[in-house]
């Protein structure tokens, strides 16, 4: 069967239900395809003719796991179509909002989805059992990462309290402070996550994936950057377009990324880990090292230590936010509608996520692109699943389907592809 | 149900963010006692571990716009004791009923290149509208201590306690200053469904809706109301369209002010 490929502009929501399936002819992997049939819901379609205040509330509703995501590249991408740039205590809470979306996503599926694949159980409930000093670390270092949510954004899922410009109402210093408490038990949390699942054992693996994240001149990435790859890509955000593009396959509703001229390429903690390691705080630098992570790391299963690096950065550099804030005198910068195009590329928990919208003078938004993390890496995660396939092709069908599994967890793709994922289906000839 | 036994959960989604169903793993507190009460059979959101047949009580998440699904949640009822929705998708359709008030192969172009590799229905519509349903929980996404609640009474075999009533009730027992009366912010708490805790308010912000229409809201009044602050009819057209677009009392309100 030959593939068809077809250019395409724009995207589809990547999450929930997909398949992987491969032909095998004479030992021989003869094709190797992930499927998604989530069904589609058409964001970048109904966001058309809205009013560009709109857009952060709309596409947080792609990602139930990531709203925060999807909020902070709409409002970047927008303010930069209107010529807004925010500065001061309202950049850095947006920081800190980023920070609670990380410990918790990542503290979700270094406990409750990858924790379990390493130690022999179907998920965090059966593991709990007998790790339940470890699970319940876990859900209450999640619960951590979710009380800045709450505090900052209102609720854990669909923030309520973000808007371009801003927030809609800013804590004060005193506020923040039960939250500090929390987190100085969180980061000690983390260190032992990180210390906990540096013991689990690791299949070698060095698939050489192109790595690419924001990468900013001081900071690990959150909210900006430039486009960076480990193979000497250096970008502006808006020149986005011009080196990526996106492709429309029939076996699948989500749409696959690729670097023009080059091919599959890969987003996420690797990636930003490897590009950015000298920008993670020295706590967190020292615990990698003691985890026996180099200043970069390309084996997709030691993903879970470098979350669990994350997740202690994230704890770290949300305390050091805490600990320099002075409440704004306003809660957002004014913002007036004008003409204009702005893009945005923010770092959600799974990776680069690119927004661009293109704006009418009174403020409509005319047209959207959206470019979630889990489309960028779905070539690459073929290319793992098939290597896989191919060393493993001696194992009965049930061992090789949880090894697919796996392979496909590692890169946290999103909660419900990972674990429901695969019917795997296996073409022997 | 046999006596001993605990009650087996099946967790299902349809078109969604899967945000209802991660509020239930959001429950830190609550979650390990959750899993002693019930038995998870299906949860893939939390657990590779899957069991056929039948379930006790499932959680429903997610709208239906594919044929495939349509017939999907009437095996599941048929599988179901108690089937209860969870969440904006799931009670009224969702954002992507947006579609309902377009033409979805004008969607389908807009995001795919190959429109006829698509395969959707016209219109996302709420499981109700395909099957029989014990009991819908509203919001977008669910309230964390409403989801507990309903747990919770299934468990002991009485009716959720969610009351019906409108935001504004929520505000005033939780002491809010008005928005709209104190600082002219456009707010849709007295014709939406409570459930929230009057969250948006609580923050210097109207209420956008996201819990749906409360019991017999009287939207055209609020929405003479809108338009004294300055809401055009486009801008009363989109602010009862967004994540309970299709919920009757928000589609025939943004009906009257716009196509």
């Amino acid at each position: 069967m030959a593939r068809r490929t077809i250019k395409v502009d724009y995207l589809a929501r990547v999450e929930g239900e997909s398949a992987f399936k491969v032909v095998v002819r004479d030992g021989v992997i003869e094709r190797a395809e992930l499927s998604i049939f989530e069904p589609p819901r058409f964001f970048e379609a109904l966001l058309r003719g809205r009013d560009f205040s709109e857009a952060p509330d709309i596409t947080a509703r792609i990602c139930g796991i990531c709203p925060v995501a999807y909020q902070m590249s709409s409002i970047h991408a927008i303010e930069a179509a209107l010529g807004v740039s925010v500065s001061g205590p309202i950049r850095d809470l947006r920081r800190l909002l980023y920070c609670g979306e990380w410990i918790e996503s990542h503290a979700l599926h270094v406990y409750m989805l990858h924790a379990p694949d390493f130690l022999g159980y179907a998920g965090a409930i059966e593991m709990a059992r007998d790790h339940g000093d470890a699970v319940r670390r876990g859900l209450r270092l999640k619960k951590a990462g979710n009380e800045i949510l709450t505090l900052l954004g209102g609720r854990e899922i669909h923030p309520i309290n973000v808007r371009v410009g801003g927030f809609y109402r800013v804590p004060t210093r005193r506020e923040l402070q039960p939250l500090a408490e929390t987190l100085k038990w969180a980061r000690d949390a983390a260190l032992e996550t990180v210390r906990w699942v540096a013991g689990f054992k690791f299949p070698d693996a060095e698939p050489d994936h192109e790595l690419v994240a924001l990468r900013h001149p001081d900071e690990y990435p959150l909210n900006e950057g430039r486009i960076v790859s480990s193979r000497g890509l250096d970008i502006a955000v808006d020149a986005y377009d011009q080196h990526f593009e996106e492709t429309h396959l029939e076996r699948s509703t989500a749409l696959h990324s690729r670097l023009r001229g080059g091919g599959a390429y890969l987003v996420g903690p690797l990636a930003r880990y490897s590009l950015n390691f000298p920008r993670l705080s020295p706590v967190a630098q020292d615990a990698a090292r003691e985890a026996g992570l180099g200043p970069t790391c390309a084996n997709p299963y030691r993903s879970i230590i470098v979350r669990a690096v994350e997740v202690l950065y994230a704890c770290d550099e949300a305390l050091r936010i805490i600990g320099a804030y002075e409440a704004p005198d306003r809660p957002a910068v004014v913002v007036e509608p004008r003409a204009g195009v702005g893009y945005a590329a923010t770092e959600a928990p799974r990776g680069l996520l690119y927004h661009r919208y293109r704006l009418e003078a009174d403020g409509t938004i005319a047209d959207a692109r959206i470019v979630p993390p889990t489309s960028q890496n779905q070539a690459s995660i073929e290319a793992d699943l098939a290597a896989c396939v191919a060393g493993w092709l001696d194992v009965p069908d049930a061992v090789l389907r949880h090894r697919c599994e796996q392979t496909v967890r590692n890169y946290d793709p999103c909660i419900s592809c990972s674990t429901h994922f695969l019917r795997l289906e296996l073409d022997r000839g | 149900m046999a006596a001993g036994r605990r009650p087996r959960l099946g967790v299902w989604k349809f078109a969604s963010c899967d945000g209802c169903q991660l509020t239930l793993l959001d429950c830190e507190d609550e979650l390990l006692a959750v899993a002693e009460a019930l038995d998870i059979a299906y949860f893939p959101e939390a657990t590779r571990a899957a069991v056929k047949g039948r379930y006790d009580l499932s959680l429903v998440e997610g709208s239906i716009t594919t044929a495939h699904d349509a017939e999907r949640i009437r095996d599941i009822r048929r599988r179901s004791r108690a089937l209860i929705t969870i969440g904006a998708c799931a009670t009224s359709g969702g954002v992507q009923a947006l579609r309902n008030f377009a033409d979805v192969r004008e969607y389908a172009a807009i995001v795919y290149a190959r429109p006829d590799y698509i395969s959707t229905l016209a219109t996302s519509t709420p499981i109700a509208a395909h099957v029989p349903v014990d009991f819908e929980l509203r919001g977008c996404p669910i309230d964390k201590r409403q989801l507990v609640e309903v747990i919770t009474a299934f468990l002991v075999g009485r009716r959720p306690v969610t009351p019906a009533h409108s935001v504004c009730v929520e505000c005033k027992l939780k002491g809010n200053v008005c928005v709209t009366v104190a600082h002219g912010a456009p707010c849709l708490g007295p014709v939406t469904h409570a459930g929230c805790g009057a969250l948006c308010p609580s923050y210097a912000r109207g209420c956008y809706g996201c819990f749906g229409p409360m019991e017999s809201p009287n939207a055209p009044a609020l929405s003479a109301k809108l338009a004294e602050l300055g809401m055009d009819e486009r801008a009363l057209t989109r602010v009862y369209r967004t994540f309970n677009a299709a919920a009757p009392a928000f589609r025939e309100e943004s009906e009257r002010h716009g196509a």
